[in-house]
């Protein structure tokens, strides 16, 4: 008997009764979004950046290496799309759009639309999402409401740098993947 | 395995057990800062609860609408009834794939199956690339919280195994410096691996993918450079639709940090051209657990460890003194359905202050079941289990009253009660403690009295 039988099998045998499935009703959220979305990337230790801003880090910081796939900022790419993502280990600044922000947790959502690599997001030095206002929802449900049914090979909440508290719980931003999180909203 | 007897070794080094416990406490502070942000933090314990109630209620409907659909995303599906299945699968494809080199990030389901050995064995080299997983890794230790794996460890201790293999500078225990060593060392090993082995935190049926959540990023870095993705879960980390990841991301990183959410929340669902993504679905006795009653929602658990940051006995008995895969609270109820006989004095491992059942996001009765396992084995103890040894008999009649008397005092207060109770010698794990307040005399008579009625 094959493992996916037997274990059907033990549990159509168990003849459980069947629990009633909730609906998730609306919730409320904050009503100054921009402002909530703000304070809660400070809290997961990112920043918003005006866009002048951030025309002015780039031009001010000389990233070697940038590879922007949001339109916006497509002037800045400074480097092709490898074949492989490894090619990018030295990638510097990458900047890349959003498709819906949760203000309650600073999570973004990117899924393959939005990146031209699954890995560019992690494997970036520093890393810029930008986001449209009208982009930003309450919370997690409501996120989830905009992305719907979409059918993306790979999808991704992002909502600060990449950060460990392993060592007694002292937190140290970019353990493995970006070392900066910046959110620029348009 | 006697939960007492290890907990005493834990407490021999006083000052690290003292910050052991505090350290836990601020993290469950943390929580509770958090949680009070949400008005509806309630709502969706119970939202969460009962959709979890529901799929395991029809848990076999549930896994082959996952199969199916994953199937047609491209994701390559494996069953597997038991640990050894599980690792041989894996040992299989990494056979396929001429594979000798693998990172692997945080999953407890393979520490359950000791997929690490059985992969060594083959010649293997496993990485391990959560940092904590990693630091534990070197100085060939399991993990002692199911969330932060290196918390019985200080900056000290790490800087030292870091020096002898990372050669970072002897003596420089400054937490960024360790953590950039770190970073330098694994990405090597990230861009190197083919193979990439992941957990799962949901996987979800109406879509056939699964989520990871990560702070650091390394699921993610390992999946994304390697060719091919092997994803392991135990088949109660289903849930029916997309939507109620909204539930469950809300309430994890919240209960588990007391941060809104974890930084990398990666959702799996075809792998990239030219690219494989595997995910082997384990049983390894959770359809057992599924057909007891009373232990049942056991299954629910997402693994936030809250219960155990919580715990006043896994805080100061660390994670080590329960000798299974998952420890605390959580792991007392889990574990004994696995080897009721080995893991018999874990249920005793609880005041059943009932704190662990306060805190858990999907409302688990953990304390209830403590309790529930405690008639099992003494049930057991007067028939079947005949053979064990007195001491572990001691363990279990003795500590009983203990953790009774110190529970009805901890439901008063968890976190203020003053040590001279805390860690009285009639704890076991509250030895290595002294009794500054207490009159000696008339507690040892006391003591005395109450030990022979036990
Ligand atoms: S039992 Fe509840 S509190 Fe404990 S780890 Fe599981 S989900 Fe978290």
């Amino acid at each position: 008997m094959s493992s996916k039988v037997s274990i059907l099998a033990a549990i159509k045998g168990l003849n459980l009764e069947e629990k009633p499935l909730p609906d998730i009703p609306d919730f409320a959220v904050a009503t100054d979004l921009v402002e909530t979305y703000t304070n809660s990337l400070n809290g997961n230790k990112g920043t918003v950046v005006s866009k002048e801003e951030l025309e002015q880090l780039i031009a001010e910081s000389e990233f070697p290496k940038i590879y922007s796939s949001s339109l916006t900022f497509e002037k800045f790419t400074n480097c092709q799309l490898p074949l492989h993502p490894a090619g990018f280990a030295d990638l510097d600044l990458a900047i890349i759009e959003g498709q819906v922000a949760s203000a309650e947790n600073a999570a973004i959502w990117l899924d393959e639309s939005n990146l031209d690599l699954r890995a560019i997001p992690f494997i970036t030095a520093h890393l810029v999402i930008v986001i449209r206002k009208e982009n930003i929802v309450g919370n997690m449900h409501e996120a989830y409401e905009r992305i719907g049914m979409t059918k993306s090979g790979f999808g991704v909440f992002i909502a600060g740098p990449s950060k460990t508290a392993d060592i007694e719980q002292s937190l140290v931003i970019g353990a493995h993947g970006a070392m900066s999180l910046r959110v620029v909203i348009l | 395995m006697n939960h007492p007897e290890n907990a005493t070794v834990f407490l021999k080094d006083v000052a690290r057990a003292k910050w052991h416990d505090e350290t836990l406490w601020i993290v469950r502070e943390k929580r509770d800062a958090t949680i009070h942000q949400i008005p509806e933090w309630e709502e969706l314990r119970e939202l969460a609860s009962q959709i979890k109630d529901h799929t395991l209620s029809k848990l076999d409907f549930y896994l082959e609408e996952l199969e199916k659909n994953a199937t047609a995303n491209g994701i390559k599906v494996h069953w597997a009834e038991n640990a050894a299945e599980h690792n041989q699968i894996i040992g299989k494809i990494l056979e396929e794939k001429n594979c000798k080199d693998v990172v692997k990030s945080k999953s407890i389901l393979t520490e359950e199956c000791h997929l690490n050995p059985f992969l060594e064995e083959q010649g293997i080299d496993v990485v391990d690339t959560d940092l904590g997983e990693r630091i534990i890794q070197f100085l060939k230790q399991p993990p002692s919280h199911i969330v932060m794996p290196a918390i019985h460890l200080k900056k000290s201790d790490i800087s030292a195994i870091f020096h002898e293999r990372l050669h970072t500078e002897k003596g420089n225990i400054d937490p960024v410096y360790l953590t950039h060593a770190a970073r330098l060392h694994l990405r090597e090993k990230f861009l190197q691996a083919k193979v990439a082995i992941t957990g799962v935190n949901f996987a979800v049926a109406e879509t056939g993918e699964f989520v990871i959540c990560t702070n650091e990023g390394n699921a993610d870095m390992g999946v994304h450079l390697a060719d091919t993705h092997i994803a392991c879960m135990g088949i109660e980390k289903l849930i029916p639709r997309r939507k109620d990841l909204g539930v469950f991301l809300r309430l994890l990183a919240r209960s588990a940090t007391g941060q809104s959410i974890t930084n990398y929340n990666s959702h799996f669902r075809s792998p990239s051209p030219g690219k494989e993504l595997h995910l082997i679905l384990v049983n390894n006795g959770r359809t057992k657990q599924l057909g007891r009653e009373k232990f049942r929602n056991s299954l629910k658990c997402i693994r936030c460890g809250a219960c155990m940051n919580t715990c006043p006995i896994y805080r100061r008995s660390g994670g080590f003194s329960y000798g299974s895969t998952v420890p605390g609270p959580i792991g007392s109820i889990l574990s004994p359905g696995i080897d009721l006989k080995k893991y018999s004095t874990l249920p005793f491992a609880s005041t059943l202050c009932g704190s662990c059942s306060d805190v858990c996001p999907v409302k688990i009765n953990i304390h209830e079941q403590l309790y529930e396992w405690r008639q099992e084995i003494t049930k057991a103890q007067g028939s079947s289990l005949k053979g064990l040894s007195m001491k572990l008999a001691d363990g279990i009649f003795t500590s009983p009253l203990a953790y009774k008397i110190s529970g009805q005092l901890m439901r008063a207060s968890l976190k203020t009660l003053p040590d001279s109770i805390i860690y009285n010698p009639l704890n076991v794990w509250g030895k290595g403690r002294n009794l500054p307040e207490l009159p000696t005399e008339s507690f040892k008579d006391w003591y005395k009295k109450n030990r022979n009625r036990a």
